[in-house]
């Protein structure tokens, strides 16, 4: 059943986002924030929490902080309190968990979100954004059936104390479409403003839901379940799928729903209660006497807001109207900030936006595509790129050995010129030698010549490509049609 | 057995005339550590060779003339909640039974730098919980005045040490009194620096907006001498002051003339403490008088919620702080357990003693849903409020005078049944934790022949008021170099 | 200070006096709440011990309902201190063997801790 079919109650979907940032260090400690490695080959007394250990505030997590709250519009506040949420689990080794609670980092924000329901019609809505406020991430918990024999868990805490941003979003969501199109918004934000890989697959992105439905039209909220820990964007929009259709039935049939939290089960389909209101943990928040109230300088914050980059929406909209590049284009230049920067420097390059737009979007990407990179690992330079279309423009080469080169050079860089010496590919300009192959074609081909002739104008296609191949492919297109076309109707 | 050890200040002139050696002085402190053992119980475990092959080095560095400072060779002991790398620290808990710390407390750093040669770990009440040391899981020590009665706590241990003349120095921790309380019970000087001076890094933390680690000596000069070493910034500690340290050892002139001491009317009640101790008091306040200080009466208005505004914030922090103690990465964990769960329960269970689990299950309540804010958010306002007490009585005096403790040291088992009566001991020490501020207790008479202890309290950072108050009153006394009677 | 009238109230064991005290702070069931939130077992005797204990405890602690608070800050530093804040530069940690060292149960690098039961997920 879909969604619709529930045309009586309206959807009410609020998410809270958890998000690694890149920072070298710990968000208390200065061990190396890194993934992969063996177990607790990154840990310190400080976050194996050994007696006696304190925790000292990470700056660059702070600016990092600072920079996404103000690119979602919040308001930063120059004071907020670290909490401890306490709480027994062995990935959490203190037990507690450094947060923030009464005192966040920032409050009151929004994002601009825009795409398209399954059934065709879009959307474009401003998302509330209630809070951001920093914390650190616990350790990783692997139950291992195998560990000496018998069943247990093994516990590594190399990811425990790396720095986390809480986003959680005002109840303003209305579908699964909606919250995918949200997350979407949110991952491209912060890779904009460099805090965070945002990864949902490596677990740098992590998502809880909170779904409810009342009927339509009425002001009050439905009782809420919290669906934890989704890492794909898919099961994000699944999971929510899901649960709006249990909920719908137990509301069809009368019932009421019971506030509680749900895992999703990918390979079912289904969610599953984890716990209930009832059995619920009373996690004692209370400042952290170990630290100080955060206290941020207006000038710290001016600063930051002042080195933002310039924002995908506002980006966007340049493109198009600075660039001349269609929405579309434009849309897609801008979604992530090293490709539209890439854009860019070509252009500045002297490179009309338009050809800059084509060949990145269309050939770069392929390629890209092709080695499973991404546009900051490429060794095509901006420059490089220029260079190459600026050969091409110039009638040195042709399209189609611009096209051979481009894989080359994303995969190894290297100068164009360089390589269009040394493989030879300079286009064939002598008309001399075009006019010989031209003639040599004519003549092998005397009924198709006819033709032309007569009139079948496409006819000159089928010639063309005789002449390119007798000249390797080498000569200019243009410069091939004007001697054929010249010498047939002579 | 070796007779007591002299203050650092004798000491340090006996190394630096090569009268002795740091060898020959840690031996003596080592053999009188052995010998006393039985009776006063003051350690947790010696190290006596790495203690002697310190002491070589030391002698080593005196004889290059590279002394690094008035430590260099001084036999100290530390109390056991200070954690040093590839030793144990116990804390006086089953539940660290086998730790071993990878790392060293900065103080301990500290100590090694200035040449300190470290002979043992002292006994404390079981993290640091308790104002008598019969909160140990290895029993209590015992005063060297009467062995029948307890050295105060929680560092009971640590004072004793200093007390009895095993060693000069020995370090302790202080969150509601547990310093300045043993310090009076035994006849010693005990220092509580102002919150924030001495790094707690590595200091096992109980209740950490009131915990600090200070000194036991025998003379407030020796004080001076062991917090110019202790005290510093730490960028290990985010509570850490970053103002710096003056050289204490340098400012006592001997003279308080135009001194004004505080004398609050709270603190001053005859119903509330001992007469004799009362007395004795009093006499020591007279004789600052002839030193040329002045007195004048103060008033710390919410003196009577000190005790149950400390109990509330010390326990509810120490419930969160002792959350780590859980059998999965270090200690003990129980044995056989079915599931996590079980893990939890019982380790926690079998670790913790009664007193341990008392204040745990108190701050848990405390912070618990639907009494925060009746309790815990309500003792944090209250705490402002003697903080003002404080900051406004301070407006007109430099120091405030005040008994220590309400009576002389109890014996051991009287007090151990009532957890309350227990707690309520605590009620002149207390409040200066809360406010962070420094507070220095020193030896001021007898009563029922037991040492009675005189507390200095002073404005935060100035520990050099205290320790010249202190300093000058022992210039023309010597309640100081009173000395329990040599055990048989 | 009224040190010794309230040390000489005394304290009352199990609920035999209960009758005597008008109200209780905290019942048996709170504890056993409490005890389970703070993961610690507590024998049948202990329980009782530690309820009346912690009742006279409470009970003493009402005195701060007195004290006008309205408009008071709660201290959460006793010294203001401007926020340190430490430079982003990973450092090393522990080796790996020293970080499991003192760890009751491990395999290899990674500590070994009993099977987790459901509900207990965070």
């Amino acid at each position: 059943m879909s969604v619709d079919a529930h045309s009586s109650y309206e959807v009410v979907i609020g998410l809270e986002v958890h998000t690694q940032l890149r920072t070298e260090s710990k968000l208390f400690c200065g061990c190396r924030v890194r993934y992969g490695d063996d177990p607790n080959h990154h840990a310190c007394p400080v976050c194996l929490a050994l007696p006696g250990a304190l925790p000292v505030l990470n700056a660059r997590a702070v600016e990092f902080g600072v920079r996404t709250a103000l690119a979602m519009n919040c308001t930063v506040h120059p004071r907020s309190v670290f909490a401890r949420k306490n709480y027994f689990y062995p990935d959490l080794p203190k037990g507690y968990q450094i947060s923030q609670y009464e005192e966040p980092l920032a409050t009151k924000g929004w994002i601009e979100i825009d795409g398209e329901e399954p059934g065709g019609r879009s959307f474009a809505k401003r998302i509330g954004i209630t809070r951001i406020h920093m914390e650190e991430d616990a350790g990783k918990s692997i139950h291992d059936a195998a560990a000496n024999g018998r069943n247990g868990s093994q516990v590594d805490l190399n990811r425990a104390g790396v720095p986390l941003l809480e986003i959680v979003s005002e109840p303003d969501l209305r579908s699964p479409a909606e919250a995918g199109a949200y997350l979407r918004t949110l991952r491209q934000l912060l890779r904009y403003v460099d805090v965070s890989d945002g990864d949902m697959e490596k677990g740098h992105f992590r998502c809880d839901a909170n779904v409810s439905l009342r009927k339509k039209g009425a002001q009050e909220l439905g009782i809420r379940n919290e669906i934890k820990n989704l890492n794909s964007f898919r099961f994000v929009e699944d999971a929510i799928r899901t649960e709006i259709e249990r909920q719908a039935r137990v509301l069809d049939d009368g019932g009421r729903i019971i506030q509680a939290t749900r895992l999703y089960d990918s390979a079912t389909g289904k969610t599953r209660v984890m716990r209930t209101k009832e059995n619920a943990d009373d996690y004692r928040y209370f400042p952290d006497p170990d630290l100080v109230p955060l206290a941020l300088e207006a000038a710290v914050v001016e600063r930051a807001r002042l080195t933002l980059p310039e924002l995908p929406e506002r980006r966007r909209i340049r493109f198009e109207s600075e660039h001349g590049l269609s929405a579309y284009d434009a849309r897609l230049l801008s979604v992530s900030r090293s490709l539209a920067d890439f854009f860019e420097a070509v252009v500045a390059a002297r490179v009309p936006a338009k050809t800059a737009a084509n060949w990145i979007l269309r050939d770069v990407l392929q390629a890209l595509k092709e080695r499973e990179q991404e546009i900051e690992e490429t060794k095509l330079t901006p420059e490089a790129l220029a260079a190459l279309l600026r050969l091409l423009e110039e009638g040195r080469i042709t399209a189609k050995s611009a096209r051979e080169l481009l894989p080359e050079l994303v995969e190894h860089g290297g100068d164009p010129a360089e390589l269009v010496s040394v493989r030879g590919l300079e286009a064939v300009s002598d008309s001399a030698q075009i006019e010989r192959a031209a003639d040599e074609v004519i003549a092998a081909h005397p009924e198709n010549a006819q033709r032309f002739r007569a009139g079948e104008e496409k006819i000159l296609n089928f010639l063309m490509g005789q002449v390119m191949k007798k000249t390797g492919g080498k000569a200019s297109p243009a410069v091939v049609r004007d001697i054929l076309a010249r010498k047939l109707k002579a | 057995m070796a007779g007591p050890l002299g203050t650092i200040s004798e000491l340090r002139a006996q190394l630096d005339g090569r009268k002795v050696s740091s060898r020959e002085l840690t031996d003596a402190a080592l053999a009188r550590a052995e010998a006393l053992e039985p009776a006063l119980r003051a350690f947790v475990g010696l190290r006596p060779e790495r203690a002697r092959a310190e002491a070589a080095e030391a002698d080593a560095r005196v004889a290059r003339g590279e002394r690094r400072s008035a430590l260099e060779g001084i036999p100290v002991a530390i109390k056991d909640n200070m954690v040093q790398a590839g030793e144990p620290t116990t804390c006086a808990s089953r539940i660290l039974a086998g730790f071993v710390s990878p790392y060293d407390a900065t103080v301990l750093t500290k100590l090694r730098r200035a040449g300190a040669v470290i002979i043992g770990r002292t006994n404390l009440d079981e993290f640091a919980m308790g104002s008598s040391t019969e909160n140990s899981a290895y029993g209590p020590s015992r005063n060297p005045w009467d062995l029948a009665r307890t050295p105060g706590g929680s560092s009971g241990g640590s004072a004793a040490a200093v007390a009895a003349g095993v060693v000069p120095l020995a370090l302790g921790s202080d969150t509601g009194g547990s310093i300045r309380q043993p310090a009076a019970c035994t006849g010693i000087a005990g220092m509580k620096p102002t919150y924030g001076r001495v790094s707690r890094y590595g200091l096992v933390a109980f209740a950490s907006s009131l915990d600090q680690i200070g000194t036991f000596t025998r003379s407030a000069a020796d004080s001076a001498t062991a917090l110019e070493v202790l005290c510093g910034h730490d960028p290990h500690d985010s509570t850490s002051l970053p103002e710096p340290v003056p050289q204490y050892s340098q400012r006592l002139s001997g003279e308080i003339s135009g001194l004004v001491i505080g004398l609050p009317r709270e603190y001053l009640v005859e119903e509330g403490v001992d007469p004799a101790v009362l007395q004795c008091v009093r006499e020591a306040v007279a004789e600052l008088e002839r030193c040329g200080a002045k007195t004048r009466e103060v008033s710390l208005p919410h003196t009577k919620y000190a005790i149950a505004t400390y109990y509330l914030i010390a326990t509810a922090e120490a419930s969160s702080n002792l959350a780590r103690y859980d059998g999965v990465r270090y200690g003990h964990r129980a044995a056989n357990a079915k599931d996590l769960g079980d893990m939890y329960r019982r380790t926690r269970s079998e670790g913790f003693g009664a007193e341990v689990k008392r204040r745990i299950l108190l701050g848990t309540y405390v912070l618990s849903a639907g009494y925060y804010d009746a309790y815990y958010r309500k003792a944090q306002q209250v705490r402002t409020l003697l903080r003002h007490d404080f900051d406004q009585a301070f407006a007109g005096c430099d120091v405030i005078a005040t008994p220590t403790a309400p009576e002389v040291a109890f014996r051991l088992g009287e007090k151990a049944s009532d957890p309350l009566r227990m707690y309520l001991s605590d009620v002149y020490t207390v409040s200066a934790n809360l406010a962070g501020i420094p507070g220095l207790s020193i030896p001021c008479g007898f009563a029922h022949g037991l040492p009675v202890g005189l507390q200095l309290l002073g404005k935060p950072l100035d520990e050099v008021t205290l320790l010249r108050t202190a300093d000058s009153y022992q210039r023309r006394t010597d309640w100081h170099t009173r000395r329990p009677p040599e055990p048989a | 200070m009224r040190l010794r009238h309230v040390a000489a109230r005394g304290y009352r064991v199990g609920g035999a006096l209960a009758s005597l005290s008008i109200m209780s702070r905290i019942t048996r069931e709170e504890v056993e709440r409490v005890a389970t939130l703070a993961r610690l077992s507590l024998s049948g005797d202990e329980a009782s011990r530690m309820t009346s204990q912690l009742d006279a405890i409470l009970d003493y602690v009402e005195l701060l309902r007195a004290v006008d608070t309205t408009g008071v800050e709660p201290t959460s530093h006793a010294v203001p201190v401007r926020t340190p804040l430490r430079e982003d530069r990973a450092v090393p940690g522990l080796p790996p063997e020293l970080a499991v060292a003192n760890a009751p149960e491990r395999e290899d690098s990674a500590f070994v801790v009993p099977p987790v039961l459901e509900g207990e997920e965070h």
